[in-house]
């Protein structure tokens, strides 16, 4: 036991002393392996925090019933509330309304120029089933009752992002599949090479009673290293990226009263990026190994 | 120790560098191997360690069959044999040390315990006042004497030698030559493949005389 983790501990030193003998492909190799990483966990990044502004948006989905001018509101009241199908209701007055136009970042001048209040009384309901069936089926009797004059489903949107996050999802699974290919070829390409000009060492050390396991294993070590290093990079790469973005989406963010930013990868998920991209360049090694070392 | 019998190598392309050798060589003698080039004198030092494979026949080394030995079993078969070659093999991208090393680190002995052997084996060629050097930087009987040392850090119980003085002056082939007689004054089975006649002549050991791939004497 202590023999077999002596040789893989000189085998690791073999192949860290492989990639810092040629430090500058080392550093383009791992660069091809981070820019191509980067690209699904920036993805991955972006659909995560979609996903989340889709979640919490569809979790409390709304139904805005706006009155007509000569709506009966005391009325139209009684019948919501008797109904089952409505967990609570809120009254929001045209003047409630056109306050909080007036706070909304940009629009006080224009809500100043208005010579009345164009904004029609409304009661916003959430209903006690969330179902997204459901919910059109409610706002489909809304509509129907007296003094009503638009219904709108709050949660549409949460629902058509989550429909776009979900279609992303599965572009970007196909991207990741595309890239991860790539990546093994261009480990399986690094591999090949270092056997080609690691032959003679090869070759003695065959002729000396060195086993296949022992040929083999800075070589796996090395695709094992070079990925995990790609890994790293992509990290910083996607750091680097949010960073810069957002500057962008804070501002943006900010005029609609949020303080949302692009989230940085959990712990959990950064350490399954490296540990993904040391897979897959020990499985381009392993393929290179065995094609090139029988 | 070393068994061939009726031993037949034919290469790819039709070649049949050995037809029905059968010899044996007893534990501690030192055989030579002789003949013109062509004669199969390496194919016949190659089937010792299963760098080739006989077409027919046996080839018994330390009670193993190498022909039927499974691929995997091969590298401990060469560790037990020491291996010499013409053209030495020794790896220039690394010093003379490492080159002694090289063996021991397939193995399993200490770090501290396989450098203090790699050093008693370059002491016993003379070469340990230049452990450090690159093999380049030595001359081809340092060189070999370089190989010697690698062949021997394993303290194998046989020595394969193929040309082990070729291309060297009278010194070094002598030096050589005492070299290898001295592991077989410890012990050592030693089959050398030559073609310098005068090496055989002054040792008067048996010799095996190789003729187109037929054992023309014994």
């Amino acid at each position: 036991m202590r023999t077999w983790l002596r040789q893989h501990r000189e085998a690791l030193g073999r192949a860290l002393g492989r990639l810092a003998a040629q430090r500058a492909a080392t550093l383009l190799n791992a660069l091809v392996i981070g820019v191509a990483l980067s690209l699904p966990a920036g993805g991955y990044v972006l659909l995560a925090d979609l996903q989340g502004v889709a979640r919490r948006g569809s979790l409390e989905p709304q139904i805005s019933v706006f009155l007509k001018r000569d709506a009966e509101r005391g009325a139209l009241e009684k019948r919501l509330r008797a109904d089952p199908r409505i967990q609570a209701l809120r009254f929001v007055s045209r003047d409630e309304a056109l306050a909080e136009l007036r706070v909304a970042e940009g629009l006080a001048d224009i809500v100043d120029t208005l010579e009345q209040n164009p904004l029609p009384d409304a009661f916003v309901v959430r209903g006690a089933d969330a179902d997204p069936a459901a919910l059109g089926a409610l706002a489909g009797v809304l509509r129907a009752l007296p003094g009503v004059a638009h219904v709108q489903v709050d949660s549409a949107w949460a629902e058509r992002l989550a429909a776009l996050a979900h279609t992303g999802r599965l572009a970007l699974g196909a991207l990741a599949v595309v890239l991860a290919t790539g990546l093994v070829a261009v480990t399986f390409n690094t591999i090949r090479l270092q056997i080609l000009t690691q032959r003679e060492v090869i070759e003695v050390s065959r002729l000396l009673g060195a086993t296949d396991a022992f040929i083999r294993r800075p070589l796996l070590y090395l695709g094992l290293l070079q990925g995990m290093a790609g890994g790293v990079l992509a990290l910083a790469i996607l750091a680097a990226g949010l960073a810069v973005l957002n500057q962008g989406v804070s501002e943006l963010a900010k005029a609609y009263g949020s303080s949302f930013r692009l989230a940085f990868l959990s712990g959990p998920d950064a350490g399954a990026l490296i540990l993904f991209a040391g897979f897959l360049g020990w499985f381009g090694s392993s393929l290179s190994v065995s094609k090139y070392l029988r | 120790m070393i068994s061939f019998s009726a031993v037949s190598k034919r290469y790819p392309g039709g070649l049949e560098a050995l037809r029905g050798v059968s010899f044996a060589v007893e534990p501690g003698e030192l055989v030579f191997v002789t003949g013109p080039s062509g004669a199969g004198k390496s194919t016949l030092l190659k089937l010792v360690p299963a760098i080739e494979r006989p077409t027919s026949g046996s080839v018994v080394v330390n009670g193993q069959n190498v022909g039927a030995l499974k691929r995997t079993a091969v590298p401990y078969l060469r560790r037990n044999l020491g291996l010499v070659f013409q053209d030495h093999k020794l790896l220039y991208d690394r010093t003379v040390f490492d080159n002694v090393m090289l063996p021991l680190s397939f193995g399993t002995l200490a770090p501290r315990d396989a450098a203090r052997r790699a050093r008693a084996a370059l002491d016993k060629v003379g070469l340990l006042a230049r452990e450090r050097a690159n093999p380049i930087q030595l001359s081809g009987g340092e060189q070999q004497r370089l190989a010697i040392a690698r062949a021997v850090v394993n303290r194998p119980t046989v020595l394969v030698a193929d040309e082990p003085t070729a291309n060297l002056d009278d010194e070094s082939a002598r030096r050589i030559a005492d070299i290898l007689l001295s592991f077989n004054q410890v012990g050592v089975t030693l089959l050398v493949a030559t073609h310098d006649l005068a090496l055989v002549a002054r040792h008067g050991r048996r010799v095996l005389q190789l003729e187109a791939g037929r054992l023309a004497a014994a």
